[in-house]
């Protein structure tokens, strides 16, 4: 398989005084998906942000392909894509051009890459209409087209179905499988389990409220 | 940058090369198509960027109404008055530099792209200054005009606002950052911004002054220039560091 | 070797306990600088042959202006190592020099405004120093009241560190330029608060006075750096033994 892994070792983050990540430990290889669940307010998203650099944990460490993310945050960032909770989408733009300059920022953009990704996500009908006017299943999916164009190995999804229907969410299942085919690795914060088969390099870590 | 012969070779196609070493796109050109974005959005939004020069209207109409209506007593304060009604406005038009970015995850996404945070804002800052900062030194000479000011003074008055407002969207950019996540943190932008606006309004002030009293006003406009070259090389680091830090 | 020393200064506990044992050291010899100053400069000096006895109050104006910019800079280098090192306690120091310095800023601008009222005949002029201090007065209050908008004390301290260095950066910008702007106005030299030339008998109060100061700000700021520390700690299983030993 490929040499892409992201490491947390004996991560420890404090929130004032609350201990939210206690000593939290985990591996990801490439071809693997970690799912990280637990209830509200366990962790799971500043695990998340600790795990792209945005967090600094007070104690432990996160390295990326053996090396600490902290020695070039730049290119690790170059690395990964992250998708929070709201999808980055400026509403007076249209989902075509959000992911021009989103996309654009970070590699060149070929117009008939971009046409085959909002495909993929069925948003050839409201691509280029408003975001504001769009619903918010339909700015998940336009988010979606924009991860799949990043071209990282590292993807970093915070509730990556939330506002999808079922057939939203097997697409979901299905662009993290592809990814993960390709040799790509997935943290997902997630409150179900993803709509993919078992085997198919899935691993779980269940965090827990302090 | 790192070694990259640790990477599966059999995935560089499928991954971007941008990865490593060699960005698919360069600082400049990231930077350039952020500051395409914001104009694009300020003009999808255009009523927005009325408003700081119709305030800018209103502080200065304040003046000979709370003051007198004679142009004789109103010139020797025109470039004052001009000048801290610009200092305001550009106040009130910080709201647009982060805030709509910060709150949709933008600002986020601009940590995380591996290019340089330092550029990309000072890309946003530099569209700022178009969008708010070219609009008033163009409204100020009226505003002059309307003090008593000669209409020989009018390239003078428009050079030292442009100058000075590039000085003043750049503080205040380290402001807007500092105070993305408070709410209603306006009185607060005031206070941490105003009395680092001060050399601004001093020398922007004073070269209105000399403009519209007919003389050189060279050596202002120089100061001013230094200032907004001081700030272009401190302020989006500055503004860089308090962005990361409120995103943590 | 060093590390160890560095690092245990970074503790917390530790830092109390240094806090407390050294603060008699800088307050006693604080209070008989002032004391000695005071008597020098106010009883023994001679008046001065132009300002007569009002110079006087520049025993306590000087001193508090010098001390309202070191303390400044003090807060910005203690925000500045906090920041690159992210050393908790340099946080805490950042954060107890604040008050401390806005008061001295205060006590300056009191005091130069009482020994300007006679020679001006007002309480204010815009005088290039008392025009620095207050707007000196201003970054402070930014800074506190930067501090107070944020619940996290982690985000509070990492922001008002920025805003430190960048204020401190911008102090001698700010100060040059209301020089520039004070001296295009050529104000009659009676209108600025200049001191008297100085004989030793005069400078020797004055040296002691800011000796004095210094020290004194020291201790206080020990003081409040052990309550900052405890706050700080409050949840720390430390804190009990340190306070019922």
């Amino acid at each position: 398989m490929s040499d892409f892994c992201l490491e947390g070792e004996n991560v420890h983050l404090w929130r004032g005084d609350h201990h939210v990540l206690r000593g939290v430990r985990f591996q990801v290889r490439g071809g693997e998906c970690l799912q990280l669940t637990g209830a509200n307010g366990a962790g799971k998203t500043t695990l998340l942000r600790t795990a792209c650099g945005l967090a600094y944990p007070e104690g432990g460490e996160i390295t990326w392909c053996g090396e600490s993310i902290r020695k070039d945050m730049q290119a690790f960032h170059a690395q990964l894509a992250y998708l929070g909770h709201e999808p980055p989408l400026k509403a007076e733009l249209s989902a075509r051009e959000n992911l021009e300059y989103w996309v654009g920022v970070r590699r060149l953009l070929a117009d008939e890459e971009l046409e085959h990704a909002l495909q993929r996500v069925g948003a050839q009908q409201w691509a280029d209409r408003p975001v504001r006017t769009l619903s918010a299943g339909q700015k998940r999916r336009a988010a979606l087209a924009g991860l799949t164009l990043m071209r990282v190995p590292l993807w970093l999804l915070d509730e990556p179905t939330t506002n999808l229907d079922a057939e939203g969410q097997r697409l979901v299942g299905a662009l993290i499988a592809e990814h993960l085919q390709a040799g790509g690795l997935a943290l997902a914060a997630v409150h179900h389990e993803l709509a993919m088969t078992a085997g198919q390099g899935l691993q779980r870590l269940e965090l827990t409220v302090a | 940058m790192r070694d990259s012969g640790t990477m599966g070779t059999a995935l560089r196609p499928a991954f971007a090369a941008g990865g490593m070493g060699g960005s698919a796109v360069p600082a400049l050109a990231a930077a350039r198509l952020v500051l395409a974005r914001d104009l694009k959005l300020a003009f999808r939004k255009r009523s927005q960027l009325v408003q700081p020069l119709a305030f800018f209207a209103i502080v200065t109409t304040l003046f000979p109404l709370g003051v007198s209506p004679e142009l004789p007593v109103l010139r020797p304060m025109a470039a004052g008055v001009v000048w801290a009604a610009a200092l305001l406005s550009s106040l009130l038009a910080l709201e647009l530099l982060f805030r709509d970015d910060a709150q949709d995850g933008t600002l986020e996404q601009y940590a995380l792209s591996g290019r340089s945070l330092t550029w990309l804002l000072a890309a946003k800052t530099a569209a700022h200054w178009l969008l708010t900062g070219v609009p008033l030194a163009l409204m100020a000479p009226l505003a002059g005009l309307a003090l008593g000011a000669p209409g020989a003074a009018v390239p003078g008055i428009v050079a030292s606002v442009a100058v000075g407002t590039v000085a003043l969207s750049l503080i205040g950019s380290i402001g807007a950052a500092l105070t993305l996540g408070i709410r209603r943190s306006g009185a607060l932008l005031s206070l941490l911004t105003l009395p680092l606006d001060i050399p601004v309004l001093i020398f922007g002030a004073r070269a209105t002054e000399l403009a519209i009293g007919g003389q050189a006003y060279g050596v202002p406009v120089q100061l001013l220039a230094a200032l907004a070259v001081l700030g272009l090389t401190l302020a989006p680091l500055a503004a860089a560091a308090a962005v990361r830090i409120n995103l943590e | 070797m060093a590390w160890t020393w560095f690092h245990r200064l970074a503790s917390p506990p530790h830092i109390y306990r240094i806090a407390g044992r050294l603060t008699p050291w800088l307050g006693w010899p604080a209070a008989v600088l002032i004391g000695g100053g005071l008597i020098g400069g106010l009883v023994l000096a001679p008046p001065d042959y132009q300002q007569g006895d009002g110079f006087r109050i520049i025993y306590v104006h000087a001193p508090s202006a010098w001390m309202s910019l070191m303390v400044y800079t003090t807060m910005a280098v203690a925000a500045a190592i906090g920041l690159i090192w992210r050393m908790k306690v340099a946080h805490a120091v950042a954060a107890s020099c604040a008050p401390i310095g806005a008061s001295f800023t205060f006590a300056a601008l009191v005091t130069g405004s009482l020994w300007g009222a006679p020679m001006w005949g007002t309480y204010w002029q815009w005088d290039p120093r008392l025009t620095s201090e207050l707007i000196l007065l201003f970054l402070y209050l930014g800074y506190m009241g930067l501090r107070s908008a944020f619940d996290d004390v982690q985000r509070a301290d990492r922001v008002s560190a920025v805003l430190a260095v960048v204020g401190v950066v911008n102090v001698p910008i700010i100060h040059y330029s209301v020089v520039w702007w004070n001296s295009l106005h050529q104000a009659p030299s009676v209108m600025r608060l200049g001191a008297p030339t100085m004989p030793p008998s005069m400078l020797v109060p004055l040296l002691m006075m800011l000796l004095g100061f210094t020290l004194f700000f020291g201790a206080l700021l020990l003081v409040r750096l052990r309550g900052e520390v405890l706050s700080r700690e409050r949840s720390a299983s430390w804190i009990r033994e340190a306070l019922h030993p």
